[in-house]
């Protein structure tokens, strides 16, 4: 046990591994460029759909039913589907990860929209907001925190996986991974699952960043103010937001 | 102003909402649905403003069917309140109240304007403007309610139990909060409450309804308690329909008495030779009652000692000889001020809240006696 620590720090602490395009930064940059690129397509796919049904209360039955085949599907057998079919290239993972993320992000939308209290929305349809402006101005910005929280979960999740895309002969995190096996050189793996697992935490971490962002005020204040402790302390705060 | 003609809401199941409704409610004033639950009073009021469809029948408003004009254009032309309230949570109480104006397509900076305004309007101190909805009191949530549906000016208001969700204190002030700027703006209300004595506070006229979505009676308030159409009305109006009825009838023909009055903090022996019948009413220096001072409760006090609160009873309430409100000053408040009195005289104070007499029970029914005698009680 010792010994492969003591390997792994030697891995991390050669200058060799740090620079050129099998460095740490390139592999790095690499897969967050693929987890950027298959959450994007994710979201392009899911959250028209699920606000959608989440607006109009039609098919969620159907919905969530395709949430879970897709979560069921194994992403590595999905890749090796997309490679017979399209041959190798970035299209495979993508494509692979994209179905990874996509329910997570159906989810959230859906259950989000449906969870907009059903009097604020009889209230806009009230006003004479048309259905468009009743999904826009009203039940998208109060679902934004449990879209969002469908929307961490499945970066989450393409992070974690997008080791894969190295079985494909591209590059990432997974490189270190697939060639470390292929070398015996289990350090070499070993650093890999370690960088993988750090930006993980380091994702999530921005995540939850973001997430107290984009929580609608109203909301956020209300939280704040019902904790009645923890907004006294937050007011002693230099900086804090003036409640 | 709003019309029903066999307007008809049967929903899918078969089960009938409203059933042939047949109502004219006329320009200005408040009128009130009400009913026990599943009278379809909700869903008359949902056709309105096309929140509902009538499955036959059809429903006009300012002499023209709500079908012409698309949804959301009739729907900015009608105040929307609601029980419970819908404000927008993610939005500040100023935009929030802001809404059809901006979706009207004012200018954001006049629509602000207008909301500010309107915030006075219902009563709300300009700095809750940015505050978010989740931040306000029940009641202070439900007036910004009532700001919303009032910001494009709109000459009809539709309401839905818009103060069952709050207590009965603040709900008396909303009540009297909603008369007030009726008073000042004239609107056609229409207001369901399946409280029968909020419709007979509020409303001009009242609709009463039974389960089935039919209507059961349409009258005014003193109609309705004095001549109930039927045994469901009579039941649903409640069993003090008699003494409410009351509160209809003008107490001009009331004498208001003498009463003692003595000042707080005077002397108990001035007290003592003031009282009248044993009894005196104590007052402030602006002479609004505070209580009643009795000769047994004087009695073993020193003389030289001021009349202090601990020697002061409570007294029962006030009869407002006239307000400006012109909903005081009538039978109910003389016999209940007598009848909640200790001395058994019911104080009787100006619009100012001064004392200016007394009334006693036998008088109202005196008063009663004689203005029925006249004709001057519908019976």
């Amino acid at each position: 046990m010792r010994a492969v620590l003591g390997e792994l720090i030697g891995w991390f602490g050669d200058p060799a591994h740090w620079t050129g395009p099998t460095g740490v930064p390139q592999r790095l940059l690499e897969h967050l460029g693929y987890t950027a690129l298959a959450l994007a397509c994710a979201l392009v796919i899911a959250l028209p759909i699920g606000a959608l049904v989440g607006h109009t209360g039609r098919g969620g039955f159907l919905l969530v039913g395709l949430a879970n085949g897709l979560r069921a599907l194994p992403t590595l057998g999905l890749l090796t589907v997309v490679v017979l079919l399209a041959g190798v290239g970035l299209l495979p993972p993508i494509a692979a990860l994209t179905v990874l993320a996509v329910p997570p992000v159906l989810a959230g939308t859906y259950a989000g929209v449906r969870a907009v209290d059903p009097a604020v929305v009889d209230a806009a349809r009230g006003m004479g907001m048309r259905e468009h402006q009743v999904l826009l101005r009203v039940e998208l910005p109060n679902a934004l925190p449990i879209i969002f929280g469908g929307v961490r979960s499945a970066a989450l999740q393409i992070v974690a996986t997008a080791t894969v895309a190295a079985y494909v002969a591209m590059g990432g995190l997974g490189r270190y991974v697939i060639d470390g096996l292929a070398q015996l050189d289990y350090p070499q793996v070993l650093a890999g699952a370690v960088l993988v697992a750090a930006l993980a935490v380091v994702l999530d971490a921005a995540f939850a960043g973001v997430q107290r962002v984009v929580s609608p005020a109203g909301a956020r204040r209300s939280r704040r103010g019902r904790a009645g402790r923890v907004s006294a302390v937050r007011a002693t705060e230099p900086g804090g937001t003036p409640g | 102003m709003i019309e029903f003609r066999a307007a008809t809401k049967r929903f899918d199941d078969g089960t009938v909402a409203v059933n042939e409704l047949t109502l004219t409610v006329e320009p200005g004033g408040i009128t009130m649905f009400v009913g026990p639950s599943g009278c379809g009073k909700t869903t008359s009021l949902r056709m309105v403003n096309r929140m509902v469809e009538p499955t036959s029948g059809t429903v006009l408003v300012g002499g023209r069917d709500v079908r012409e004009s698309p949804r959301a254009v009739l729907r900015r032309g009608i105040g929307y309140v609601i029980q419970q309230t819908g404000l927008f949570p993610h939005r500040t109480v100023l935009d929030n109240i802001a809404t059809v104006p901006l979706l009207s397509g004012w200018p954001r900076r006049r629509a602000r304007g207008r909301a500010a305004e309107l915030l006075d309007l219902v009563g709300l101190p300009a700095e809750l403007g940015r505050r978010y909805p989740a931040q306000l009191s029940g009641g202070q949530q439900q007036r910004v309610g009532v700001a919303r549906a009032l910001a494009a000016d709109p000459p009809v208001l539709l309401m839905d139990e818009p103060f069952s969700a709050v207590d009965p204190v603040v709900r008396a002030d909303l009540q009297d909060e909603l008369l007030r700027l009726q008073q000042e703006l004239d609107k056609t209300i229409l207001f369901v409450t399946h409280d029968i004595d909020e419709a007979i506070k509020l409303g001009d006229r009242v609709a009463v309804f039974r389960t089935g979505g039919v209507l059961a009676q349409y009258d005014e308030p003193a109609a309705l308690l004095g001549r109930p159409a039927d045994d469901f009305v009579a039941s649903f109006v409640g069993r003090d329909r008699g003494y409410r009825a009351l509160g209809f009838l003008p107490a001009k023909g009331v004498p208001v008495g003498e009463v003692a009055t003595v000042r707080l903090g005077g002397s108990v022996a001035a007290a003592r030779d003031a009282l009248r019948d044993g009894w005196a009413v104590v007052v402030d220096e602006a002479r609004r009652p505070v209580g009643w001072v009795s000769a047994s409760r004087l009695s073993g006090v020193d003389g030289e000692a001021a009349v202090s609160d601990e020697l002061v009873e409570s007294g029962g309430s006030l009869y407002e000889v006239d307000s400006p409100g012109g909903r005081a000053g009538s039978l109910r408040g003389a016999l209940d001020a007598a009848l909640s009195s200790p001395s058994a005289r019911g104080v009787a104070v100006d619009a100012d809240g001064a004392v200016v007499g007394s009334v006693t029970a036998h008088d109202v029914l005196r008063a009663l006696a004689d203005a029925r005698q006249a004709g001057e009680v519908p019976s």
